[in-house]
């Protein structure tokens, strides 16, 4: 198999890759250290590797890095720093959203997409919107609080 | 993921005809990914050659063009759902697309991919054929619009040719005096294979009696298909209960159901004659 080099955009920085073509997006994104993409199911049930591909909210499981070349991928963690996180990344953390944290980078990546659209999201708008991600722990309960939450900081102080 | 493949990724159609020419039955088709990415990890296709739709910009957009509504084979679920077009004229499609999978799924998968993979079940199948959508197959030597009806001919199976591939999708703007209604069965809010599915469409003149209609079902059979015994029981009638209830019955009497994990074979056949019965009581309602 002839490995192809591929150029990825993630989070801001470039890398250029030499990858085998059956090699998914997912795995690319933690072989490069972005490790806050989780390796879930593998199959597009539980959104734990969802990242954003120019754009769009996808579960990079499903995805071949060769059809992301050139592409502008962000990742949960390149929402925010350390110093100044997203309002979605406080809002996990202050809420309790957050127990295991296998599900968190998908479930961000998922509230995202929805508030993109849709700044003040109904509760069943919220559940549609993380349909697609499993959460063993919570119950997703607090995960909907802090969408909301989130919603409530980023409307008062126009972040996001 | 132990498979020797190449992956190509045409800049245009023209490209990606020309490269399923060349390698003939060797050449698969790649779009979204959802269920091929899947395969691919599973070890299958050994030795092919993938030809990547997913950036193909002609196999796009959703438009009103003589009468029809044309799409391109590579619109995504999450497309279905906002376009306008979609809402007006095919809301049976628009509830199935709200259904599909989940939304990360939504946005990768496409409407060719969902029909050239040929699941029984899958989820775009029975609104497209309640809506008599055709389909249409270019390869570099000819273009062809097939019925969808006549498209899957099985499990998995279509009459799609090497070298071929589904460009776009079309269906006649549904009269204004028509309507449609849809069901899923899953075992599941979210995320859910349907256990069954049916979409109903249907058209009635002035004075009440219907001119057109058209049952699909899926899940239930071999293929997704139309039902037509009991779309012809209903044609050039005034609906009544009695009539609606042996339509549906004939409906429920045609399906060739499974027992599998998501339910049994009698499960399926009895739902059919409720599911039925509630879409086109549903659809003449509204059109009272």
């Amino acid at each position: 198999m002839k490995p192809q080099m591929i150029t990825l955009h993630i989070n801001g920085r470039t890398h250029y890759v030499a990858l085998n073509p059956n090699q998914t997006l997912l795995v690319a994104l933690r072989d490069l250290g972005y490790t806050d993409v989780k390796c879930g199911c593998e199959k597009g049930d539980c959104g734990a590797c969802a990242v954003f591909l120019n754009g769009v909210a996808v579960n990079s499981c499903l995805v071949l890095a060769g059809q992301a070349d050139e592409g502008e991928i962000l990742t949960a963690a390149g929402l925010g720093t350390s110093e100044h996180p997203h309002p979605l990344q406080t809002a996990f953390s202050d809420a309790g959203a957050i127990q295991c944290g296998y599900c968190t980078p998908g479930m961000i990546v998922s509230a995202k997409a929805l508030l993109d659209h849709k700044p003040h999201p109904t509760d069943t708008e919220i559940r549609d919107a993380i349909s697609g991600n499993l959460c063993r722990c919570t119950g997703y309960a607090q995960i909907i609080q802090a969408v909301q939450s989130a919603a409530e900081k980023m409307d008062a102080g126009g972040e996001g | 993921m132990q498979s020797e493949i190449e992956l190509h990724h045409p800049k245009n159609l023209a490209e990606a005809l020309n490269l399923l020419a060349h390698y003939g039955p060797d050449g698969k088709l790649l779009a979204g990914g959802t269920n091929m990415v899947v395969e691919l990890r599973d070890g299958h296709y050994n030795g092919k050659s993938l030809v990547d739709l997913s950036r193909l910009k002609e196999l796009r957009g959703i438009s009103k063009q003589d009468g029809y509504i044309v799409i391109g084979g590579g619109t995504t679920i999450t497309e279905l759902i906002d376009h306008p077009l979609i809402g007006a004229h095919a809301g049976v499609l628009k509830e199935a697309a709200c259904l599909f999978a989940n939304p990360l799924v939504r946005n990768r998968a496409t409407v060719a991919g969902n029909l050239v993979d040929a699941s029984p079940a899958a989820d775009t199948a029975p609104p497209l054929l309640a809506l008599n959508a055709e389909v249409q197959l270019m390869s570099q030597a000819a273009t062809r619009w097939v019925k969808l009806e006549d498209f899957i001919t099985g499990v998995r199976r279509t009459v799609l040719q090497p070298g071929e591939l589904m460009v776009a999708l079309r269906w006649p703007v549904p009269s204004a005096r028509s309507a449609g209604a849809y069901t899923k069965v899953g075992l599941r809010k979210a995320d859910a294979i349907s256990v069954l599915s049916a979409a109903v469409m249907m058209t009635l003149d002035n004075t009440g009696v219907c001119v057109q209609t058209s049952i699909a079902l899926g899940a239930v059979s071999p293929k997704p298909y139309r039902a037509h015994e009991a779309e012809a029981l209903l044609i050039g009638k005034v609906l009544n209960t009695a009539l609606i209830t042996e339509a549906a019955r004939l409906a429920a009497e045609s399906t060739r159901p499974i027992d599998d994990i998501r339910g049994t074979a009698a499960y399926r056949k009895r739902v059919v004659a409720i599911t039925v019965r509630r879409l086109l009581t549903k659809a003449a309602e509204v059109l009272k």
